[in-house]
């Protein structure tokens, strides 16, 4: 491989890194500070750039490379593109929102940036060190931007709460990882991977190994029990960032977890299911029983994030390699509905909370009213989320519990089933706000163009996925099977 | 020579009174120091196991695990830093706006 090609392979960390640069850069030589419009553009750029080289990447049907301990394969590359998606929304939205709000915005928009590029680094990542480099580079960016509001006490409780408990994750992590070196002596995946035995002491250890890796991992994906700063984080956090969690950076915490635990832990794969498929119980049923009672919606929706990682982890923990449903596909297929989705009710938020200042579920009363479009964007997006056909977290759904079914799961199953239920008396409790209850502001609810634009994308996706499911359930299948080829 | 296992248990039990200390202490300083000790542990955990096998990835972990502490640790003061000049409190109980 010559310096080209590893140019090649390396173009979207490579346009992301410099974009962020460049970003930091024109908004420091300003004499004029725009707020943020001129970083923003620039980085919205960046970001196109960056979509552009991964789906190229992509399609040019690269198989698994290794470049400088990061594998070019579809795996990383699906997750690259969800974070740059991700990302490129948020900073879409995030022009009109943060107006005003705070006095460095080139920096908030380089953050972002760098936020993505450390997803792209984390999800590649082949290596321990590279696991670890990745996830805490992700961490870092992402406490500065939780806490980003100076002078708002909210803001910055949220940023010390996510900081103290993201510390203490990455530190277990790392005895996690650390003891997976000293049963093999090596830190590359695929080394552990064929070093590690499934037998006696060396079982003891990897089950050990798994649950501090898991502190890491789970932390990130806020599955239960490592949740506890995610609804003070989201309902603190400015509500962009808050989107920016729930989506990109809890799909890094997942995408992390599967490669680590499939590649560098295949011959555990019976305990780490286990495992996980007790998490993906605990959180489910954690996060819906307590979304019931939220009145305040990003706290709503924070709880209905914690329930929906517990969905999502049901991909892994019913991983079958060579089944009908591998499990892999479904969690992806999951995280691709769950972005647009989440992302797109978050964007709702945004429009309330500017409009109105409020983020209570009193404010949504009587929306079909006064701002019809809002209030049909936000039952699309609840529907998704609560996965009614035919919008996508109904293939998301459908995927991850066929897998669990044809593992012969039942339990799992019908766990996930009756919290499907409890879920969708949530989400249709907005609804039923929105459209029946009266509201005394009849004032009409303006939307500034870029979360209009923001909305559409996401609303328009979430129809895509869900009318033409094909082609994306077809780009996913190949790209779980070169994953599952290579490390199992 | 010292054997190896001395040092893994040695840092098991640095290990296990950061992460005691984390949960009993209330300071946002003191749960900061507890944080470094368990990854020093840590440090102290890769640095034997490098030994043991006689390769160096340990000893360059080390390296990159304590730059990314010192990066942590200069954001987390920051974020306490603004805390404090708000409220004049470093106590985590005392830090609760937000609450279900």
């Amino acid at each position: 491989m010559n310096a080209l090609d590893i140019l090649q392979l390396l173009s979207p960390e490579l346009i992301l890194a410099l974009t962020g640069f460049v970003v930091v850069s024109v908004d420091l030589a300003m004499r004029r500070r725009d707020e943020g419009r001129t970083a923003a553009t620039i980085a919205l750029l960046g970001l196109g750039g960056a979509l552009v080289a991964t789906l190229l990447l992509a399609f040019a049907g690269t198989s698994t490379v290794e470049a400088f301990t990061l594998a070019i394969d579809p795996y990383s590359l699906f997750f690259k593109a969800l974070a740059i998606v991700s990302v490129g929304l948020v900073i879409l939205a995030s022009i009109s929102f943060m107006r005003g709000k705070s006095r460095y915005l080139g920096e908030y928009y380089a953050l972002l940036v760098f936020a993505a590029l450390a997803i792209s680094l984390a999800v590649s990542a082949t290596n321990l060190v590279m696991v670890y480099l990745g996830i805490e580079f992700l961490s870092i960016t992402s406490y500065i931007l939780a806490s980003y509001f100076r002078q708002d006490l909210r803001s910055q409780e949220a940023g010390v709460k996510y900081f103290l408990y993201g510390a203490v994750a990455g530190a277990v992590m790392l005895y996690g990882i650390s003891l997976l070196y000293g049963a093999t002596g090596s830190v590359d995946l695929a080394t552990v991977g064929a070093l590690f035995s499934a037998e006696g002491d060396q079982r003891l250890l990897g089950i050990a190994a798994i649950i501090l890796l898991l502190a890491g991992f789970g932390f990130k994906a806020s599955l239960v029990p490592f949740h506890q700063w995610a609804p003070d984080t989201y309902e603190g956090a400015p509500t962009p960032i808050t989107a920016f969690l729930s989506t990109a950076s809890k799909a890094a915490g997942f995408a992390v977890a599967g490669r680590v635990f499939m590649v560098a832990l295949p011959n555990l794969v019976a305990d780490w299911t286990a495992i996980l498929g007790s998490l993906a119980i605990l959180s489910m049923t954690l996060g819906n029983l307590v979304a019931l009672k939220q009145t305040n919606l990003k706290r709503l929706l924070a709880y209905s994030s914690i329930a929906q990682a517990g969905y999502i982890v049901l991909g892994l923990a019913a991983l079958n390699p060579g089944g009908d449903f591998d499990g892999v596909g479904g969690l992806l297929i999951y995280l691709l509905a769950y972005l647009f989705t989440n992302i797109g009710a978050f964007l709702v938020v945004m429009a309330i909370e500017q409009h109105s200042g409020s983020v209570d579920l009193a404010a949504y009363n009587g929306l079909i009213k006064r701002a019809p479009a809002l209030a049909l964007w936000m039952t699309l997006f609840l529907l998704s989320l609560a996965g009614i056909p035919p919008l996508a977290g109904f293939f998301g759904k459908f995927f991850v519990f066929a897998a669990v079914v044809e593992r012969n799961l039942l339990t799992l199953a019908a766990i996930a089933a009756v919290n499907a239920v409890v879920a969708a008396f949530y989400y249709l409790n907005i609804v039923r706000a929105m459209f029946f209850v009266e509201s005394e502001e009849q004032k009409p609810v303006s939307v500034a163009a870029g979360l209009s634009a923001a909305l559409a994308i996401s609303g328009i996706m979430v129809l895509v996925i869900g009318i033409a499911a094909q082609p994306f359930i077809t780009w996913i299948s190949r790209s779980v099977e070169m994953v599952l080829v290579s490390g199992m | 020579m010292v054997p190896t296992h001395y040092y893994l248990i040695l840092a098991a039990i640095i290990f296990s009174m950061g992460a005691l200390g984390v949960l009993v202490r209330r300071n946002a300083l003191i749960i900061f120091m507890c944080v470094e000790m368990m990854l020093n542990a840590v440090n102290l955990t890769l640095v034997a196991l490098a030994n043991q096998w006689g390769n160096l990835s340990g000893q360059v972990f080390v390296f990159i695990v304590m730059a990314v502490a010192a990066a942590e640790v200069a954001i987390g003061l920051a974020i306490v830093m603004a805390i404090v000049r708000h409220k004049d409190t470093i106590n985590v109980e005392e830090i609760n706006l937000l609450k279900w």
